[in-house]
């Protein structure tokens, strides 16, 4: 009986791997080992000409930190993080909590609030492109319309990053509404009619019942934002392309821009380090406080 | 419950999405007129297809779209094929080190692949791929995010179904592909959905990896198009971005329901 | 006769029916493009006609965006094997080229006629000669030119023929054409700041940048001045509008009326007289201590991962592109400027021009034209020279400081190379 056991275990193993390979492999050729491999060229000098690439250890990192831009380039992601993620959750909610709700025209509105999710970034960029334009742009037209002076959205450091922030929120808001709406509806009717004898106001209702029954969506939400606010840079290709004068750089962008404009492989795979770092400590988080608080099968 | 602030809500939400709209509206207006026409807001000004006619000669777009259409199925292919068999060993089989290989694919969540361009785009090249649909497709086919929906759609079998099929002598393959795989079906078209419109509008990856109008993606293309050297021209980009949005698009106002409940229910996991 | 020696005699024949087949030369090209749309029906009609003439040699001509996308594609298909045999790149990209040990120099080509090197203009064949050596071929170049409004020129009283020329003039004419929603003139300062940057300070007398790559002078008292001066034109004197001017929709600003001049590049030239409704002019800029422009544009370049049948069928197809009546039909297409003195002798050429006077502006002024920015690690240096120029004109730093530190970052970048 035992050997049977055994022999069972043994072919549920083999299976078990089997069935895993082709994922591993993929995982292995494409996440794990390129890692590793970023992590070795971030220790090496760039080969040139006149030099071949040697071990340098840590230097590529502290040049990293001795550089202004690459300060100026995380606070700019931090600004972004720190703007997107708030505000495109507290849109999202609202979006939700309306579709969700009574009013006229609901389909129109709920599809309204979500077609920015269906268009490639490239694409949102280039709308609104024509929105930000100095002077002939929309924005620029209708602020000539109420008397006010053209404004160069993209061409000045104090509104770059912000009207990249706009774009960013624009798109995401109705992605993340999609998940609010799927927490709402499974929020029992019940709940409601209670507190409509109880005589609470939708206000009430909504801030002590509605809000924390949302929590779970929102810490998910959240955990999605952090990731896109560092994946998310396909806009800048066509905005602002960092500018000026690196207003609007993102991290992303820096290393694309390090590794494929200035050809400094070493500097670039620094940063992704760096990234990462960030990225595993954010997953740390979440898979071990958040996830307390919701639970897995 | 007022109804004057039932009113205000109602005139907000209506409000929030004319804005959220506008920027598609905007783009339409420009690509239908001429630019000078259109950022004058001439509202009565011609309709003209000469900014569709411009944009589609200055770029295969046929070609885009055919690369994109081939890519988005290469990589949904992929997906099926490894999330399927990962998925159903991490639900049903019992194996060492089970857990231990869960937490390293969740942790592929994180280590995305647009963070690892650099690495990424030394392999594919060095696996030959390089400016292929298959290299451009490849690091996304091990998808954490997929391995986990079928993983909670496996889970979800009921045993008896699993040892009937047994029973009547089918090997793992077959209990598989019989019992487990169809009853996922929504799961399927669900993840279907969200890995299509995902990989339609990816760009920073597809960028790095194609070189050619031959494997080019819609999204690269556009760029492109629309980052020339000595100006852009507003009517001819947003119809060239409009040409480019518009199947899925149609799609997706077709389809809407499917759209949202797919998003939905990926994201109820 | 057995089957070996069957199937051995049989291969041989079929190698030597294949022969000839397998003796046609494949080039691949990478290229930008430097305005959209239908250029890549020019390009793909002349590579046509090469192939044409030349049943041996195939070429795939690649559209690869603008001139950074074009160079990241060209670089990336060789850093992963691909072949690429040549492509026009920015023509300030050879230090970086060569650095990369990546490209070829045409005195190092077999079969190359130094007369044929010799046939281009000087100011142009600038940026492609370092170390002695020619590495880039001009293909689509280009100087900088002063466009003008002339309807607008006459509502304000000025000679619609006399553009400004010399930065006094330049400041008077643009307050009178200064009105309303109206600006006199706009210089971009997004896109190519460095570029328009250049042509400022070679006017008020000072190169920005030596000729062998490793020095750059952005904190000399002249260039600090020079900064200085393009920021007055906004907040002293009125005729700009402050911050920066975007590259991308200046074009369209100027056909919209919203500036009377704009300096652009002559490779709008095509464009800007298709889009006008007004009566416009094109003229060298201005003087300040001297004329002066810098060129632009993009050159061929050849690898150095090439065969010897591969560089030969690489020099043909580029000194067939820039041959005179090639080069001509590609100025007229575009408004870049035909690369050689005979270019200008040919028939169509002369035709044109005679019909079209400014499509010989920039030629002209290749007269006063110096080499485009170019340093070691230049797309660093420039970026630095960029955030410099953009940082005085919206305010966040002064001129002299903005400068200084751009020539700090540049002297740390090109230390290692002196």
């Amino acid at each position: 009986m035992a050997k049977h056991v055994n022999i069972e275990r043994r072919r549920q193993a083999i299976y078990g791997w089997l069935l895993l390979s082709p994922a591993m492999i993929l995982l292995t050729a494409f996440a794990f080992y390129p890692s590793l491999a970023t992590l070795w060229t971030s220790v090496f000098s760039r080969g040139t000409r006149r030099r071949p690439s040697e071990f340098v250890g840590t230097e590529n990192y502290t040049d990293l930190f001795a550089d202004p831009t690459f300060w100026k380039v995380v606070t700019n992601n931090l600004v972004y993080a720190g703007a997107t993620i708030p505000l495109s959750i507290a849109i999202a909610l609202g979006m939700a909590l309306w579709a969700n709700s009574k009013i006229p025209a609901r389909s129109f509105v709920r599809t309204a609030y979500f077609t920015p999710t269906v268009l490639p970034m490239i694409a949102a960029a280039n709308l609104w492109l024509f929105f930000y334009t100095p002077g002939l742009g929309v924005l620029d037209q209708i602020g000539s319309l109420l008397g006010l002076p053209s404004v160069n959205w993209l061409g000045q450091p104090e509104t770059a990053l912000w009207a990249v922030i706009i774009v960013t929120i624009w798109k995401e808001a109705g992605f993340f509404m999609i998940f609010y709406l799927a927490a709402l509806q499974t929020i029992p009717e019940d709940l409601k009619e209670a507190a409509d004898i109880e005589g609470a106001s939708r206000w009430t209702y909504t801030r002590r019942i509605v809000l924390p029954l949302l929590m779970p969506t929102t810490l998910f939400i959240m955990v999605n934002a952090l990731i896109n606010s560092v994946k998310l840079i396909d806009h800048l290709f066509i905005l602002t392309k960092g500018g000026p004068n690196d207003a609007s750089k993102l991290i992303l962008y820096y290393i694309w821009e390090m590794a494929f404009a200035f050809f400094d492989a070493p500097q670039a795979a620094a940063m992704t380090i760096m990234i990462l770092v960030v990225l595993g400590v954010v997953a740390g988080i979440k898979f071990t406080i958040l996830d307390k608080r919701t639970h897995y099968q | 419950m007022s109804g004057l602030s039932r009113h205000i809500e109602s005139f907000g939400a209506l409000l929030l999405a004319v804005i959220w709209i506008s920027p598609l509206v905007f783009a339409f207006w420009a690509a239908f007129h001429t630019t000078s026409d259109a950022v004058n807001f001439n509202l009565a000004a011609p309709w003209t297809l000469d900014n569709f006619r411009t944009a589609w000669g200055g770029a295969p777009w046929l070609r885009y779209f055919l690369n994109t259409f081939l890519l988005v199925t290469v990589i949904l292919i992929g997906q099926f094929f490894v999330t399927t068999l990962a998925g159903f060993a991490f639900a049903q089989v019992r194996f060492p080190g089970r857990d231990i290989v869960f937490i390293l694919v969740l942790m592929q969540l994180f280590i995305l692949p647009e963070v690892l361009i650099v690495e990424n785009y030394v392999m594919v090249s060095r696996l030959g791929m390089f400016d292929t649909i298959l290299g451009v497709g490849m690091p996304y086919m091990a998808s954490a995010f997929g391995i986990f929906l079928m993983r909670q759609a496996f889970k979800g079998v009921p045993i008896e179904l699993h040892e009937a099929a047994r029973v009547e002598g089918c090997g793992w393959f077959g209990i598989l592909w019989r019992v487990y795989v169809p009853l996922a079906r929504p799961t399927y078209l669900a993840y279907a959905l969200v890995s299509v419109s995902t990989h339609w509008n990816n760009f920073l990856w597809p960028l790095i990896v194609t070189n050619s109008p031959d494997t080019r993606p819609l999204t690269v293309g556009l760029s492109i198009f629309g980052a020339p050297e000595n100006g852009v021209d507003i009517s001819v980009i947003s119809a060239a971005t409009i040409m480019s949005v518009a199947p899925l698009l149609v799609a997706f106002l077709v389809f809407q329901r499917q759209f949202v409940q797919a998003f939905l229910r990926a994201g109820i996991k | 006769m057995n089957t070996f020696s069957k199937i051995g005699l049989s291969t041989a024949l079929a190698t030597m029916i294949a022969a000839p087949v397998a003796a046609e030369t494949e080039l691949t090209m990478y290229y930008p493009i430097a305005v959209g749309g239908a250029l890549t029906e020019v390009v793909d009609g002349i590579v046509a006609k090469f192939e044409e003439a030349n049943p041996d040699i195939k070429v795939n001509a690649i559209y690869s965006g603008n001139y950074d996308d074009t160079r990241v594609r060209a670089l990336s298909a060789l850093a992963s094997g691909e072949p690429a045999q040549l492509a026009v790149m920015f023509s300030i990209d050879a230090y970086d080229l060569i650095e990369q040990d990546t490209i070829v120099a045409f005195e190092d080509i077999e079969g190359v006629d130094t007369a044929w090197l010799d046939s281009f203009y000087p100011a142009l064949m600038a940026n492609g000669r370092i170390e002695g050596k020619t590495w880039g071929i001009p293909f689509q170049r280009s100087t900088i030119v002063a466009y003008y409004n002339k309807d607008m020129f006459r509502e304000a009283g000025l000679d619609p023929e006399a553009a400004p020329a010399s930065w006094e003039e330049l400041v008077s004419m643009g307050k009178a054409l200064t009105k309303g929603d109206t600006y006199g003139l706009m210089i971009p300062s997004t896109g190519y700041p460095y570029w328009m940057f250049q042509a400022l300070a070679i006017q008020n007398g000072k190169e920005l940048m030596s000729g062998d790559g490793l020095e750059t002078y952005f904190d000399d008292p002249a260039v600090v001045e020079t900064l200085e001066f393009w920021k007055s034109l906004s907040t002293e004197h009125g005729i700009m509008p402050t911050g920066t001017v975007e590259w991308g929709t200046l074009r369209q600003a100027f056909l919209e009326g919203q500036t009377a001049m704009m300096w652009h590049s002559t490779g709008n030239l095509t464009a800007v007289k298709n889009g006008a409704a007004f009566d416009f002019g094109v003229a060298e800029l201005p003087a300040n201590v001297r004329p002066g422009s810098p060129t632009g544009g993009g050159n061929f370049y050849v690898f150095k991962d090439t065969t010897d049948e591969e560089r030969a069928a690489a020099l043909k197809l580029i000194e067939f592109m820039t041959a005179p009546a090639q080069a001509a039909e590609w100025s007229i297409a575009t408004g870049y400027m035909g690369v050689s003195p005979a270019a200008y002798e040919t028939e169509a050429l002369k035709a044109y021009t005679a019909e079209f006077p400014p499509a010989l502006v920039a030629r002209n002024q290749l007269e006063n034209a110096v080499a485009e920015f170019s340093t070691f690690e230049t797309a660093r240096v420039r970026d630095g020279l960029n955030n410099a120029i953009q940082a005085a004109l919206t305010d966040a730093k002064s001129p002299a400081d903005a400068l200084a530190e751009a020539q700090a970052a540049a002297e740390r970048l090109l230390k290692d190379y002196r």
